[in-house]
């Protein structure tokens, strides 16, 4: 049985995308409900749980075509929403000339990965790098297809392959205009080994991309048929719901397990070395209302002595130390020592959660020889290898069914969810669901680090800074995740948004201190930037106030010499109206940087109520990734980035008290809702070359510091602490 | 033993009462596309329909549900073509999709009363957390909603 799902026409092109369904028995579980809904399941989410990782008609592990032209083409990155999975096999379209109208796309098997020498690379879905890092390797894979169907044809007609084309899944001999479907040539094509790989396109010659093209996988998300992680349904699956010690690194010391004796349906209470679990028969309620009877005591050891005012002024005492040198331009000292005029400020940033909107899950089915992973999760080959290394199975008897991801924002890659679930499904040798309530998602999480940047500056007469000097404290995110990294340097997502500053100011010189806690931290969307950019961009609005410049002229300035950079900020000003008159009490500001190799300008307009309230009114982003798949998702980022920046700007903040994340749910963290959506303009203004820069995360940094200078040109009060909601912004 | 109606069948749950219609959903019938996200009535990922008003069913208790009409997602529609549902796919608004079920639930019930809705009604109204920020998309789409539903 296959389902055809037919998505709108946004570029007078239909797009139709097939896959198999889960009709057949070969699936385990999705769709096998009695209930009717269940009856008809996914199209594209359905592959991720086959475990048949090679399809009939193969060209190469990347690419297959049936005999009636359809192609089916791997996608081995995560979807989560940032649109990769379509974007991917667009690019693929582009070198192979096939009609996009006839692709399936299905996710690769990281199981196929780890068979076959790393096939499809890296798996990963992070630092923006689905299309950054993928791009020339699925181009070669598109170009090399088709050359070799060329190949095949120019063989059948035993005429040279020079003289033949290709376009729309159809290879033309030219000079007698004989054709041959894609269908008829893909078997011998198969065989074919080319003498040489085919160069790829450069951008320039593209002639299928960019398009605005609808996302492959955005109709099954309407109507309940996508299938992510937590909805796994696995014969005779058991549920479990898991609280860690609240403090993270603690061990669990004892659980009176007699409370729960005689509940019905409880299948086990498993103790592992930092948490205890419920397990229970028909229902993750269960395993959870069970789960808060019990009164699990810890040895949480010093880190319970751990607060956050403590731990901020900790930071700011170590501003002082021994620092590693990130960036060291011109002669500070002396520059500093000759300014006009000089400046100092501290700006802080709060630890953060990423709380994507499904909570950790994983369920697993663990048999002697062979262990079966359904999981949402942004590096599905990571994800194998660690449940390899839990299971104490080979690589290759792992089984990794990857899924639509819920919201990622860089948490769904610490594999800590699905080693616990390996843990419990070992004590009771069942198939298990395990989900994380929210509580455990949020106070449980890997943060965004907490960071602390002290500033100087000298400006000259005519009011431009003349050197500043940048001394950062925060948390290794490369420890924390296991990244080696000399410690004489200054590991990049730590001083991200400062040392990339793109100003021209002669003296630079920016030092790092890495200062360690309990707390593990991780990347979190656009990492370093989404604190720093924040900090510098209030800095510079601070020395463009006290020296009576415009924030934008100051910047344009600063930037002389780097017409990509001016060009996205006067769009910026211009669409953003920056220097029209607004009422008393709102204001506008500007900010711009540089991540994942996107320009990314973007102008705020607030309105502070007299109550201190504030209201973010229109955020106008102008985006430049220099090049561009498929503009439709990248819109649809840079909007989803504003928001997001937008919650962390306005109230994000994970406090720790005791040594544990206080905030547990969205009660307490709270989140940008639909009536605090800014009315958002986008603008892509892409420069074209040869680099391809991010789409996902660029427009992330920019809004935080754009609101705050906002704030800045409607109160007078500048923003130095996040988030904005704990700053006293009532008018007297 | 509790009996419901879920998407025009009836069912039998025999659980504890206090038991969330979201678990029962789920865990008990199978029907997944009613998600999980709070757990306290404060995201709306869970949002169905219950004798037809929008509800954060993991915060209603099945004990209080026996001969309730509940609709799900995979109930809206036999195919998709909810007027909410086909303007969801015209806007493109999913991005991870995760909390869609339940955006999709509480703006179809809130159509129900403002059958043409301002903006102002909308912000009071529809108040369901998307992570992944597809407001603008959101907005958008039940404008459209309302205008098919209209036309
Ligand atoms: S899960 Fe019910 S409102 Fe969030
Ligand atoms: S689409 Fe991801 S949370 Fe709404």
């Amino acid at each position: 049985m296959r389902a055809t799902r037919v998505a709108p026409d946004l570029s007078r092109r239909q797009v139709i995308f097939t896959a198999g369904s889960a009709a057949g028995g070969l699936l385990i579980g999705i769709g096998m409900a009695a209930a009717p809904g269940g009856a008809r399941a996914a199209t594209v989410s359905n592959k991720p749980w086959d475990d048949k990782d090679s399809a009939p008609h193969e060209l190469d592990a990347w690419i297959a075509i049936d005999p009636d032209d359809s192609v089916l083409i791997r996608y081995q990155r995560a979807e989560m929403g940032q649109g990769s999975m379509t974007a991917l096999p667009m690019l693929i379209t582009e070198e192979l000339q096939c009609d996009w109208s006839k692709v399936r796309i299905e996710y690769a098997s990281a199981t196929r990965n780890a068979r076959e020498n790393r096939v499809y690379g890296n798996m990963y879905s992070h630092g923006s790098m689905s299309v950054r890092e993928s791009q020339k390797m699925v181009q070669q894979v598109g170009a090399s297809a088709r050359e070799r169907l060329i190949a095949a044809a120019a063989a059948r007609w035993k005429v040279p392959a020079s003289d033949c084309m290709a376009a729309q899944s159809v290879v033309t001999h030219r000079p007698s205009g004989r054709t041959l479907r894609y269908g008829e040539l893909a078997a011998a094509a198969a065989k074919i080994k080319l003498a040489k790989e085919p160069t790829i396109k450069t951008p320039a010659q593209f002639s299928f991309l960019p398009r605005r093209m609808p996302r492959v996988d955005v109709a099954h998300k309407t109507d309940g048929a996508a299938k992510f992680g937590i909805d796994a349904q696995v014969p005779g699956m058991v549920f479990a719901a898991i609280a860690a010690c609240p403090v993270p690194g603690g061990k669990l010391k004892a659980v009176d397990e007699s409370v729960l004796s005689g509940a019905p349906g409880i299948v086990a209470i498993v103790k592992l070395d930092h948490a205890v679990a419920v397990v229970a028969t028909d229902s993750f309620w269960r395993a959870k209302r069970a789960l808060s009877r019990l009164q699990p005591q810890w040895d949480v050891g010093a880190a319970g002595l751990v607060n956050s005012a403590q731990l901020s002024k900790d930071f700011r005492a170590a501003l002082g130390a021994k620092m590693v040198v990130a960036r060291n331009d011109g002669d500070v000292a002396k520059a500093m020592s000759r300014g006009a005029r000089t400046f100092e400020a501290i700006y802080e940033t709060p630890y953060l959660s990423h709380s994507p909107m499904e909570p950790m899950n994983a369920t697993v089915n663990l048999q002697a020889d062979r262990l079966d992973v359904w999981v949402g999760s942004q590096d599905a080959e990571g994800a194998l290898h660690a449940a390899a290394t839990a299971s104490g199975l080979e690589p290759e008897q792992v089984h990794v069914h990857n899924a639509f991801l819920g919201g990622g924002f860089g948490r769904r890659d610490g594999n800590d969810e699905i080693v616990q679930a390996i843990a419990i499904a070992k004590v009771v040798k069942r198939p298990v669901k395990l989900i994380w309530t929210r509580e455990e998602d949020m106070r449980h999480d890997r943060f965004r680090p907490h960071a602390v940047v002290a500033f100087k500056a000298a400006t000259g007469s005519d009011g431009l800074p003349t050197a500043w000097s940048m001394r950062i404290v925060t948390s290794s995110i490369f420890q924390s995740v296991g990244i080696p990294f000399p410690p004489d340097k200054a590991e990049p997502p730590a001083v991200d948004g400062l040392v990339s500053n793109g100003y021209a100011v002669p003296n630079q010189r920016i030092e790092l201190l890495l200062k360690n806690t309990h707390l593990p931290v991780w990347f979190y969307r656009a990492p370093g930037a989404n604190q720093h950019v924040f900090a510098i961009e209030g800095f510079l609005d601070e020395i463009a106030a006290a020296n009576r410049l415009d924030p934008y002229r100051l910047r344009r300035k600063l930037l002389a010499g780097k017409p990509d950079w001016i060009k996205v900020l006067d769009i910026a000003a211009q669409k953003g109206d920056w220097g029209k008159p607004l009422p008393r009490g709102s204001g506008r500001g500007i900010a711009i940087c540089n991540f994942t190799d996107s320009l990314c300008a973007q102008v705020a307009e607030v309105t502070v109520k007299p109550s201190g309230e504030v209201k973010v009114d229109r955020v106008t982003v102008v985006l430049d990734t220099r090049n561009m798949v498929n503009p439709q998702t990248i819109v649809e980022q840079a909007e989803s980035s504003v928001i997001f920046g937008l919650t962390a700007a306005l109230y994000g903040k994970i406090t720790i008290k005791d040594g544990a994340a206080v905030q547990g749910n969205f009660d307490t963290y709270r989140m940008v809702r639909l009536a605090e959506a800014p009315k958002i303009d986008v603008h892509l203004a892409p420069s074209g070359g040869e680099v391809w820069g991010g789409a996902g995360e660029p427009a992330v940094p920019p809004v935080i510091a754009a609101v705050a200078n906002a704030i800045f040109a409607a109160t007078g009060k500048r923003i130095r602490t996040l988030p904005i909601v704990d700053n006293d912004l009532r008018s007297a | 033993m509790i009996t419901i109606q879920v998407n025009g069948t009836s069912r039998q749950i025999d659980i504890e009462p206090d038991t969330p219609l979201l678990w029962v959903l789920r865990d008990v019938i199978g029907l997944t596309g009613t998600k999980f996200g709070c757990g306290i009535a404060q995201c709306g990922a869970c949002t169905v329909h219950i004798n037809g008003a929008a509800m954060r069913s993991c915060s209603v208790p099945i004990g209080a549900l026996d001969g309730a009409k509940i609709v799900t997602i995979e109930g809206l529609s036999p195919d998709n073509s909810h007027p909410v549902q086909r303007a969801w796919i015209e806007e493109s608004v999913p991005q991870c999709g995760y909390c869609q079920s339940g955006q999709i639930m509480a703006v179809a019930a809130f159509l129900k009363t403002f059958a043409k809705p301002t903006d102002a009604d909308i912000d009071a109204n529809v108040t369901n957390i998307c992570r992944c920020g597809t407001y603008p998309a959101l907005r958008r789409a039940i404008h459209r909603a309302a205008n098919a539903v209209k036309a």
